[in-house]
């Protein structure tokens, strides 16, 4: 069974039913996508059983000709990376359709909508062919946009425009290094090809690596964001409804990310080192800046959404240190992050549908009429902050220890970081929770039944995270392993690693 | 003496069988409706249909045409490329036909003529396109032009008449230019068949000077004609001012038909001198699509809206051709056949938005469409982005494959401007779809609601998306299209 392309179009083939049923009642579209996100879960669920955690190559490769000329082909394969971020998306999907249980108006078209961004992202972890890359890619701009656009807060028009220009400029300069890197191909030994993994064969160095690298990095550095383009992220995230900022900042973020390890990195190794000093210069800067502007906010889903720009300036930092354990720690991160940081939209949009405010000023002991929502909020800001425990603390002090290694000045500042989001987000806390209550939020209800239900088992992945990240760092080292030593090797990858990486990729 | 001239004529008809199908078919149907006024239009629509299916056959019985590569005293080309043009433009010209019929019946303006027209119009594409010599050209684009003069004033309104005067002075002006050009290349080579003046030009027999004048001249008459910057300026107020369904015929077949001519001059006559006129094409090219992307940002008219973006689709196809050879004519083969589909289908949806005539083509309009019609909706939303370029539409893998070719030519700059161009395009794009899905209707004025032509609109729709998801069923014809033979 091809288990990742039934992973991958699950969601569609739920979307398309969906948009077919025209009877469908709300409550009935909800449910309907419910299980089709559900049903897709349980698919990665038996990729996960099927990945060899010990193979540093892409597994369970499905490949097929899509198109003979240009030689376009179907490629999908996974390994240590883009594993857990295909079981991150596919188990936020569910959680984020329960969390826009009470989204009112055009349920059906948001229901498909959040269905087809699931196709797009799954597919932008999965594809090996360049071209099939760029395609979901530029997929999941849609969706996203229609959802911040027509379900969004008041400013929500300018937002959607903000985050559909930026992300499509970016991609602009990736489509041209794509087609560059294809019209270069024509020297490999199989043809012109967009297959990832015979272009890291090219081995393009000099001043055409570093242009190439520079067109992919802006698009994955947009989506990322890493500072100075992270300005549509503010907008994007406070105007979109709660599960559109769920998934952009879980999901969509991660994008850019996994773009710089698996494209980046992997192709254009000399570049990347050549580079690395000058973007995790940006990741530093990113981490502070976002965490001080954090620190200003008194919109606490603003807060949040800069809270991520600082986070996803480790994974970034991580990436470019080309350590294992800064690598291993960024690529962790960036599950920890999509888990710590989906919650706390989940909690400000919870508290948000219950006071209407989402200004700090006007809000303040909260934590006597809620005691488990408050709760909740400061469990997953404890995590956020990196409290030893929990998920956050794993990922980003393998990103310090491993950044330490290589320059203790980067390292020294990303430590400033952590201790920067502790203050911003429990001065945060202590804003909502404590003090006088305002006698309008006197009697605000607590958790619901469905609140617990979507909020349980994403705290209790943070706690487990935290306690016993085994499983996950067993099964993302291998690959890290071999990414980091592709890069640090002072030259491109081998042929006789090449070799052994296209026979991991043949596999059972 | 009899059966020898019945197999070997001495006038090889059967390469010009698809024009002659279409002109007796006009001819037919223009009489019909004369001698008996009362005659159903339904009839005269599935008479012109049929006499475009029956084109259609004979154009595919060409495919295989094993004959010489150029007929009538190397006037008309016999290869594979006409014959994919040909197809092409018989598809626009049904979806025209359908269109028109439901909305002059509609609008109260129901005339006979039309049929005819459109036929005769086609006539003129389809002939263009397989034309091996420069007076041909220029002979089957008065037909196309003339005919679609007329079919723009069609309608008693006055923009319809004024567009029809804008239209037919500046392309009368347009054709001026092109048979200058015609009797420069005549004056450097000493011929007016395309091949007699490559060869000319290759073995350098004749005028360098004049030769290249006349590059420029020709390329003045199908600047105007492709709706090329700067030689666009009659396209908005045209495409405004005319029937949406002549609109949607004239924007997808006018720019087919020329640019197949376009690349047939280009690539044989001139492929000698390519070197010269790559830089030119390459300009116009890069201005074409900036121009025509950031123009259409100012509208307010979702007519002129599209205008402007076949303005600048016009420049992706140029920058298809600055990739020259096989690899690009059939990047730019795939791109029109796109482009078709979209226009035809984004002036479809405007057609049955506005309900009646010409009443609401106001992109305010727009606001709130998803709630009066999820499927009008949903259809423009296609077409949309499929004209900006977006996944999983014919029009993406149309962008990426003309970049790709011109990439791989070294026009890699080029595309960088054509990329950021699109960027900008998808501004205008959104925004359509912004007051589609995000805003409230402001009247209560409804969409036409029949089913047939939204049947009909629905065609183009599914073919944008197989092309997009499936894109090697046409690419490997198109790419065996792709040669001209001469």
């Amino acid at each position: 069974m091809s288990w990742l392309s039934i992973t991958t179009f699950l969601p569609l083939a739920g979307a398309v039913a969906l948009l077919a049923w025209g009877g469908a009642s709300d409550r009935g579209a909800r449910a309907f996508a419910l299980g089709a996100s559900i049903a897709t879960f349980a698919a990665s669920l038996v990729v996960l059983s099927r990945f060899e955690g010990s193979r540093a190559g892409f597994q369970m490769v499905e490949q097929a000709t899509w198109v003979r000329s240009p030689h376009i082909q179907y490629i999908l394969g996974v390994d240590g990376i883009s594993l857990f971020l295909v079981l991150l998306t596919t188990f936020l999907v569910p959680v984020a359709i329960v969390a826009s249980w009470n989204v009112e108006g055009r349920v059906r078209l948001f229901m498909a909508t959040m269905l087809v961004l699931e196709t797009g992202m799954i597919g932008t972890f999965l594809a090996l062919d360049l071209l099939l890359f760029f395609l979901f890619f530029e997929a999941i701009l849609f969706p996203m946009y229609l959802i911040i656009g027509a379900w969004g807060g008041e400013r929500r028009v300018y937002a959607a425009v903000k985050f559909f220009l930026y992300t499509m400029f970016g991609s602009a300069f990736l489509l041209v290094a794509i087609l560059f890197l294809y019209a270069r191909s024509g020297a490999l030994p199989g043809g012109p090809t967009f297959d990832v993994r015979e272009l890291i064969g090219l081995g393009i160095t000099g001043a055409a690596a570093r242009w190439l690298f520079l067109g992919f990095f802006v698009a994955f550095a947009v989506k990322v964001p890493l500072f100075p383009l992270h300005t549509w992220l503010p907008d994007a995230h406070t105007e979109a409804p709660t599960a559109g900022s769920v998934i952009l900042a879980a999901i969509l973020l991660k994008v850019g990310a996994y773009g710089l390890i698996r494209f980046n990195l992997a192709l254009f190794p000399e570049a990347s080192r050549s580079l690395a000093g000058a973007i995790s210069v940006l990741a530093l800067i990113g981490i502070v800046y976002g965490a001080v502007v954090a620190m200003m906010q008194t919109d606490v889903k603003r807060l949040v959404a800069y809270s991520s720009v600082s986070h996803l300036g480790f994974v970034v930092l991580g990436t470019f240190a080309f350590t294992l354990q800064a690598m291993t720690g960024g690529v962790l991160q960036m599950v920890n992050h999509g888990l710590s940081t989906g919650a706390l939209f989940l909690l400000v949009g919870m508290v948000y549908e219950r006071t209407h405010t989402r200004n700090l000023s006007e809000m303040g002991g909260l934590a006597s009429g809620m005691p488990w929502l408050m709760g909740a909020f400061l469990f997953v800001s404890l995590s956020s902050l990196g409290l030893p425990g929990l998920n956050n603390f794993v990922g980003e002090f393998l990103v310090i220890l491993g950044t330490l290694g290589r320059n203790r000045a980067f390292g020294a500042i990303a430590a400033i970081g952590v201790v920067l989001a502790a203050i911003y987000l429990l001065w945060a806390y202590q804003r909502m929770a404590h003090g006088p209550l305002p006698a309008k939020h006197a009697h605000h209800p607590d958790l619901s039944a469905r609140e617990v239900a979507l909020l349980a088992p994403v705290l209790a992945l943070i706690l487990l995270i935290g306690i016993y990240p085994k499983p996950l760092l067993d099964r993302i080292d291998p690959t890290s392993t071999r990414i980091v030593k592709a890069v640090d090797a002072g030259r491109p990858v081998d042929a006789g690693q090449h070799a052994n990486l296209a026979a991991a990729a043949e596999g059972p | 003496m009899l059966a020898q001239f019945l197999i070997h004529p001495p006038i090889q008809l059967g390469p010009i069988g698809p024009e002659l199908v279409l002109t007796g078919t006009a001819i037919v149907v223009l009489l019909g409706a004369a001698f008996n006024p009362r005659i159903g239009h339904s009839t005269l629509l599935l008479v012109s249909l049929l006499g475009l299916a029956g084109a259609a056959l004979v154009s595919i019985g060409l495919w295989d045409w094993g004959g010489e590569l150029t007929v009538l005293a190397g006037m008309v080309a016999t290869d594979r490329f006409a014959v994919v043009a040909r197809l092409i433009l018989l598809g626009i010209a049904a979806m025209g036909l359908v269109y028109g019929y439901h909305y002059f019946r509609r609008s109260g303006e129901a005339r006979a003529e039309f049929y005819p027209l459109v036929l005769f119009a086609t006539a003129g594409m389809t002939l263009i396109a397989a034309a091996a010599d420069l007076i041909l050209v220029f002979l089957a684009l008065e037909i196309l032009s003339l005919s679609l003069y007329v079919l723009t004033g069609i309608s008693a309104r006055l923009s319809s008449v004024e567009g029809s005067m804008k239209y037919f002075l500046l392309g009368a002006f347009s054709s001026a230019f092109f048979l200058y050009g015609v009797a420069m290349a005549y004056g450097a080579t000493g011929s007016t068949r395309l091949s007699a003046i490559a060869h000319a030009l290759a073995g350098q027999t004749g005028s360098l000077g004049l030769a290249l004048a006349a590059v420029a001249f020709l390329g003045i008459g199908f600047g105007f004609k492709v709706a090329a910057v700067p030689f666009h300026m009659w396209t908005p107020d045209v495409y405004q001012g005319a029937p949406t369904p002549v609109t949607a015929f004239m924007a997808a077949g006018t720019k087919v038909a020329a640019f197949a001519a376009l690349i047939r001059v280009l690539e044989t006559s001139f492929q000698p001198l390519t070197l010269d006129w790559t830089p030119l094409v390459w300009t116009i090219a890069a201005v074409t699509v900036v121009a025509g992307s950031l123009i259409a940002i100012a509208q307010t008219d979702i007519k002129r809206m599209l205008a402007y973006s076949s303005i600048a689709h016009a420049g992706f196809v140029l920058i298809a051709l600055t990739a020259a050879g096989q690899d690009g004519i059939s990047a730019a083969l795939f791109y029109l056949l796109a482009y078709a589909l979209m226009v035809l289908g984004a002036f479809g949806v405007v057609m049955l938005v506005s309900a009646r005539g010409e009443g609401r083509t106001s992109l305010a309009s727009y606001a709130g469409l998803y709630r009066r019609s999820r499927l009008l909706a949903g259809l423009l939303t296609l077409f949309l982005l499929s004209l900006a370029g977006i996944p999983p539409t014919a029009g993406f893998i149309a962008k990426v494959n003309v970049f790709r070719a011109a990439v791989a030519a070294g026009h890699w700059p080029l595309v960088l401007v054509g990329v950021l161009a699109s960027v900008v395009a998808a501004f205008f794009y959104i925004r359509v779809m912004v007051l589609m899905y995000m805003q409230e209707p402001q009247d209560d004025a409804e969409p036409d609601r029949s089913p047939w032509p939204r049947v009909a609109v629905a065609v183009p729709a599914v073919l944008t998306l197989l092309f997009g998801v499936f894109p090697g069923i046409v690419l490997g014809v198109l790419d065996k299209a792709a040669i001209l033979r001469w």
